[in-house]
This record gives structure tokens, C-alpha cells and sequence, in this order.
């Protein structure tokens, strides 16, 4: 695997392959032993274009955990902000002897971009681009599901997962659909009409429009947050009926299974798409999907960058 | 003067005769003709010029992607001798003043007839009408008038357009895009752009436009010229209203007739392109449309941009792609190759019918003696890789590169005089 760039990319034995190593750096990373060596003398940059304290710091934290060089590279105050082209940043990046690059930018596919236009020659990981995917997010979200469902092991057949929200902009959603259908899970995206995309029924995912009637049988659910603006654009009416019809709150969040997580890629809207007591309960697994997302991205960059060089 | 012989084409692929070529005209058609220059023809089809009815030159305002002259020469290469010069220029052409401008530098660089399209709103703004009969009456004798690049929206300002240019017999060139269903969108809606995460662009907004146009062409009983047509239902909407006999008359692009959406899943923008690439359905059906003449002519929407403009993320990059030079090929791949088209089928749409949309007396004139020596001599069996840095353009932009298409220009001939010999321009 020379970039990740969607979760298309990765088929069921890379998936597990991934996660398999997540859960062996995690462990590592637990007994205590600090910085672990094989990234030594790599050059990891972050080239976010988007705001991201979320995922860049994830990042950022999984690559000097393997003992990579970490370059910081936002878009704000940065060349960047006076117009520099994405083909020129890049330029520059490779000068600079990049080995991965990790990248979050708003335009969809801008990753494919650069991994695809001869501009570096390092690896590309996709950290989010527009509204296409955010593999990394489906990788560790897969994580969380199988350390909750599966006992850290294997893949995730007969997992029932329901995706609620603006599935229509949400690149977490898109990756998720892709990637726990390729680990044997099925997936029921639920939301209003507006917010599904055109041609959803070719996901191969289930299709509600019913929240309530969504809930019974699901193994977990993962919100998707929405962005309140998007009432302005008329996909839907006002907070308040969006979170009357499809926010997550603790009448529905009782009509789960007992032992059904419910998870949320953050940063979420309290009060929205999910209401404070849910987001809190025992059954959110919210922050440890955070904490796991830094096991992925260990295991991503790791994979990817061969992990040779320099190991001890 | 010297004199010119085309010997051994096949006149509209049809009958094999030499072509004199004399003083601008066609003097004689026949056997064993002799003249000053031979071009040797065998094997070719001899077409009259192509006239292109959507060609963005670019000049006055991106000379750097194009100029009035290396445009001609792209069209003289590609076998084209009349192309109308969009009017999304800076300044707009939008007042006499410009059109005549644009004209001019046409004659100069005397490759083509360059025939300036005048805007049919101030600015393209959509607000104002510009003031279409200066620029029929004009030197530049505007016919076509169109917002490109923009739709007339208002139906308002639509109405009183296609009434206005009754007077002076003028077509106004819709650009069917309606605008509230085509914010931000990158591509075609469809199960691409829902994968790709790209703004969607749905057929309806095309569709919804011309079907308006024609309504309100019929109501006011003038002529109403669609551009780009690009889905199955915009195919639909033409056929029923010709049945109708409303006075419309549409265009498709070879790209369209060439690509689907499918080769956006690269994200390369050298596809970005607006009306956007469609789906296999709608390829089918603009084809079967040209070749059973709902669709009336192809047109290249030949869009320059320099390379920074492509060479960057899909949506930061600029909508069109260039197509002088390929168009006749992608037509012979299209519609010649696959059996739906013969060559005087081909003559008709890119030359007769463009020219009589476009009021041009001098072109699309029948391969007949005493005629205006407009001509290309087109070689139908080459097969030739499209190497983008060859192009003669002022740009790079062509979604070709790599693909191997069938044909090449031999020959162009330009009121009597070659621009185009041995496939090189003059």
C-alpha cells in the first residue's frame, strides 16, 4: 500500500491487516515504553487545509509515538493563505524530503491529486477531502466496533451498524459505508431524503428515512454531525425538527439493544444530532474512539511507510 | 492566382472527382482535372468547411489561454473554416464596439471567418438587454447572441431576447444551466458524484431551462438555439417540441458524444466541464439524437485555459476543455465509425446546418462549382495519438491526450486559399 486515499482501497485482509497492527501498537503503547523506534529519521508532514485540531493532533501524536519527524503545514498564515497552489505546496513538501504526506483539504479528491499528478513521491494518506472520504476515521470507528463487538478480532460479520444524519456531506459516512461493508458488517444509513445522496440504493446499505424505526436491532449507531447552517439551503427546516426526527436522545438511544454502543466522529453538536445524556452514557464509546484513532493512524503510517528504516 | 487540385476524394463520401480549385471558388468538378498545386485526396473525404457555432477565442481579455489568431489556426487545423467567437470575453461582447473589434482580428489573421456571437444581456449580468441590434447592425453583422457561460435565467429577459432579435432574424444561443440547481456543483449528478463527494449537477437543470425555452420560443414565435445539449432528457425535450414545430435548432459537443462521467472517478479536471460529462444513458441518446437530426449540428465549445487553470484539485480548477483540432475525429469515432452517421450526414451538421443557424452566406455552401472554396480534406483511416503539447492552440486543455483517435485533416482551404496542406497549417 503506497497511499490511502478512500477506503476503497483497502480490502478485507489489508483492513484487518490494519487494525490487527493498531491493536499490537496500542498494546505496546500501554505497557509504557515510550516512543516506539521504526519511524526514525521519517518525515511525516501534516498539510491541512482545513481546520482539524482533531484529526492533525491524532496524527501528529501517532507519527512521533513511532519516532517520525512531525512538520506542521496549515494552510493558515502559511504560504498558503497568499495563494500558493496545492502543485506548488507540494513542490515544496518534496523538496523538503517528505515521506508521507497526510492531508486534510476541503475540495473532494484534492488526495487523489496529489498522489496522482507526479508532484511528490512519497506517500499520501487522505485525512478528510470536501465530502468524499475520511478513511482513517472508518478505519478507527471499524477498530472501536471490533474491540467492542468482536473481541478485537477478525472482522465484522453480522454486525449491524446505523449511520444517522447528513450522510449527503459527510466523508465519514462515505468511508464507513465502504469499509464495514468490505469487514462483513451491514449498514442502515438513516436520515432525512434531502440529506441522502442521489443513487444511495447502489451502496448496498440499507435505506431509512425513520430513526425511530431504525434502532431495535442495531449493534451500534454512529452519528454524523450536522451542520446547522444546512437548514439555510432547506434541507431541512429548523434545529429543532431535525433534532426531533433524527437526533439521537434517551427515549430512542432505550430502544437499542442493551449491549449496542453508540459512537459520533465528533465534533458533535449537543443538543442536535445528539443530546447531551447520550453523548455521557455508558454506552458512548465517543472518547475512546478518539484515543483509538491514534492506534489507527500508528498503524496506518506505520504500514505504509514500511516501517524499516531505522528500526532497532 | 494559383490554382488547386483535390484529386481523388471522395466528395461527401460519396462519388470520387477532382476539385479545381481557382480564384476562391470551386471551378470544376470532374476527371483528371490539373492545376497549380495538387493534393492528393485518395483515400480521404473532401467536406465543405466546418463551421463551428460555440468557439471561445478568448481575446480581448485571456490572450494568455487564447487569442483571436491562434484560435483560427486551431480551427483551420481541425478543418474548420468559420468559427463564432463566444462572448465571455473582458470586456464582454456586449456592444458593438467589441464584436467589431473581435471581427477585425479575425480578418487579420484571415485563417478562418471569425463570426463574434454578441452577449444577449450587459455583462452577461442577465439583467439588462445588451444592445443586440448595434451589434446586428454592426460590420460584424452579430446573428447569434448568448450569454455562454451563463444561462438567461429571468424568464423575462428571455422572452423579450427571442422577441427582440426577430428584427434582424438574430437566434438566441441558450446556455441551459438553471442556476439555483447548480451551486457549487463539479460534476454530473449521479452515482459518480455521490462516490466522489463532488457537488452534483443534475440533468433537470439542464432540461427544466429548455423546456421553459422552447415553450416561451413557440409562444413568441421566434428561433431558439440550445447549446451544449448533454442529457437524455434534454434529447426528449427538442424532439417533442420540433414535433411541435417550434423554430429550435440544438447543438452537442464531441465531448459529449465522446465521454462519460465515469473518467471524473480520476479526478483529474483536464474532465472538469461545463455542461458536465453525463452518463452512458445520456451518451446514447445525444448520439441517436444527431444522427436522427433532433440534435441539428455538432459545435466544439472549444474552451482554452492555461495549464495552472487545470494542473491543480478538481473544484479549484476552471470549467472546459479545448477541441478545434479533435472534433472532426471524435465525430468519425462517434458516429461515422459506429455506422449511425454518413459523411454527408456529417456535412450537414458541422457545416450546412451551423451555417444556416448562423445567417453565414459564405459557408456551408454544397461542393458545387462557382461555390466559395471552403473545404476540408479529411483522411478517415489514420489512427493518431493526441499528444496535448502538439496542439496549435494557445492552449493544453484537450481531454484527448493518450487516446488514440481515428483521422486527420489533410487539407483546409479557406475562401480559395490553403490553410492547412499536408496536415500542417500554411
Amino acid at each position: 500500500m503506497k497511499h490511502l486515499l478512500s477506503a476503497t482501497d483497502l480490502t478485507r485482509d489489508s483492513a484487518i491487516t490494519i487494525l490487527d497492527t493498531a491493536s499490537q501498537l496500542a498494546a505496546a503503547t500501554a505497557q509504557g515504553v515510550g516512543k516506539l523506534p521504526p519511524l526514525r529519521g521519517r518525515t511525516v508532514v501534516n498539510l491541512f487545509y482545513e481546520d482539524s485540531t482533531r484529526t492533525r493532533t491524532s496524527f501528529e501524536a501517532a507519527a512521533k509515538r513511532l519516532s517520525a519527524d512531525v512538520i506542521n503545514f496549515s494552510a493558515k498564515g502559511s504560504s498558503v493563505s497568499k495563494g500558493e497552489s496545492l502543485k506548488d505546496t507540494a513542490l515544496t513538501l518534496e523538496a523538503m524530503g517528505a515521506d508521507a504526506v497526510v492531508i486534510r483539504h476541503h475540495s473532494s479528491g484534492a488526495p487523489h491529486r496529489l498522489a496522482n499528478s507526479g508532484w511528490i513521491s512519497g506517500g499520501v494518506v487522505n485525512a478528510g477531502d470536501g465530502t468524499h472520504e475520511h478513511p482513517t476515521q472508518a478505519l478507527l470507528d471499524a477498530y472501536t466496533l471490533r474491540r467492542h463487538l468482536r473481541d478485537n478480532n477478525g472482522d465484522l460479520s453480522g454486525v449491524k451498524v446505523a449511520i444517522v444524519g447528513d450522510v449527503l456531506h459527510s466523508r465519514v459516512a462515505r468511508s464507513n459505508a465502504i469499509l464495514l461493508q468490505t469487514l462483513g458488517a451491514s449498514v442502515r444509513l438513516v436520515g432525512p431524503p434531502t440529506l441522502l445522496p442521489f443513487g444511495v440504493e447502489t451502496w448496498g446499505c440499507e435505506v431509512s428515512y425513520d430513526l425511530d424505526g431504525a434502532l431495535d436491532d442495531v449493534d451500534a449507531v454512529m452519528m454524523l454531525r450536522v451542520q446547522r447552517e444546512r437548514m439555510n439551503a432547506a434541507y431541512f427546516p429548523s434545529a429543532h425538527e431535525y433534532s426531533n426526527r433524527y437526533g439521537l436522545n434517551s427515549a430512542r438511544a432505550a430502544r437499542m439493544p442493551e449491549h449496542a454502543i453508540v459512537m459520533h466522529p465528533g465534533p458533535m453538536n449537543r443538543g442536535m444530532e445528539i443530546t447531551a445524556d447520550v453523548a455521557d452514557s455508558k454506552r458512548s464509546v465517543i472518547v475512546e474512539q478518539v484515543s483509538n484513532g491514534v492506534s489507527v493512524r500508528m498503524a496506518v503510517l506505520y504500514l505504509l511507510l514500511g516501517g524499516t528504516e531505522g528500526t532497532a | 492566382m494559383t490554382s488547386y487540385v483535390i484529386t481523388g476524394g471522395s466528395l461527401l463520401g460519396e462519388e470520387v472527382a477532382d476539385l479545381l480549385i481557382d480564384e476562391g471558388v470551386i471551378r470544376e468538378i470532374g476527371k483528371n482535372l490539373k492545376g497549380d498545386v495538387v493534393v492528393d485526396a485518395a483515400g480521404c473525404v473532401v467536406l465543405p468547411g466546418l463551421v463551428d457555432l460555440h468557439t471561445h477565442l478568448r481575446e480581448p481579455g485571456r490572450e494568455d489561454a487564447e487569442t483571436v489568431l491562434s484560435g483560427s489556426r486551431a480551427a483551420a487545423k481541425g478543418g474548420f473554416t468559420c468559427v463564432h467567437a463566444m462572448a465571455n470575453t473582458n470586456p464582454v461582447a456586449d456592444s458593438a464596439g467589441v464584436v467589431e473589434q473581435v471581427w477585425r482580428l479575425g480578418r487579420e489573421a484571415g485563417l478562418v471567418e471569425v463570426r463574434p456571437v454578441g452577449a444577449v444581456t450587459m455583462g452577461l449580468a442577465g439583467q439588462n438587454l445588451a444592445e443586440l441590434g448595434a451589434m446586428a447592425d454592426s460590420a460584424a453583422a452579430v446573428r447569434v447572441f448568448s450569454d455562454d457561460g451563463k444561462c438567461v435565467y429571468d424568464a423575462a429577459i428571455m422572452r423579450r431576447a427571442l422577441e427582440y432579435v426577430k428584427a434582424f432574424d438574430g437566434v438566441i444561443a441558450q446556455h441551459a444551466q438553471e442556476p439555483r440547481l447548480t451551486e457549487d456543483a463539479q460534476m454530473n449528478e449521479g452515482i459518480v458524484s455521490s462516490k466522489l463527494g463532488l457537488a452534483g449537477w443534475p440533468a433537470v437543470a439542464e432540461e427544466a431551462i429548455i423546456a421553459r425555452d422552447v415553450l416561451l420560443a413557440q409562444h413568441v414565435g421566434a428561433r431558439l438555439h440550445v447549446c451544449h445539449l448533454s442529457t437524455a432528457g434534454s434529447v426528449d425535450i427538442i424532439r417533442w417540441a420540433k414535433a411541435r414545430g417550434i423554430n429550435v435548432t440544438a447543438e452537442v459537443t464531441p465531448h459529449h458524444l465522446f465521454f462519460t462521467d465515469d473518467v471524473v472517478e480520476s479526478y483529474d479536471p483536464i474532465y472538469k466541464v461545463n455542461p458536465p460529462l453525463r452518463t452512458a444513458a445520456d451518451v446514447e441518446a445525444v448520439r441517436a439524437g444527431l444522427a436522427d437530426g433532433t440534435i441539428d449540428i455538432v459545435a466544439t465549445d472549444h474552451a482554452p485555459h492555461p495549464s495552472e487553470d487545470k494542473d491543480c484539485e478538481w473544484s479549484a480548477a476552471a470549467f472546459g476543455m479545448t477541441g478545434l483540432e479533435s472534433a472532426l475525429a471524435i465525430v468519425n469515432a462517434t458516429m461515422v465509425r459506429t455506422k449511425a452517421m454518413s459523411w454527408a450526414q456529417v456535412a450537414d451538421r458541422m457545416s450546412f446546418a451551423p451555417a444556416q443557424i448562423g445567417k453565414v452566406n459564405t459557408q456551408g455552401q454544397a461542393l458545387a462549382v462557382g461555390n466559395p472554396a471552403n473545404i476540408v480534406v479529411f483522411n478517415p483511416d489514420v489512427e493518431l495519438e493526441v499528444v496535448p503539447s502538439q496542439s496549435v492552440s494557445g492552449s493544453r486543455n484537450t481531454p484527448y491526450g493518450g487516446h488514440t483517435l481515428p483521422g486527420q485533416v489533410v487539407a483546409t482551404f479557406f475562401a480559395g486559399k490553403p490553410t492547412v496542406l499536408e496536415s500542417e497549417l500554411v
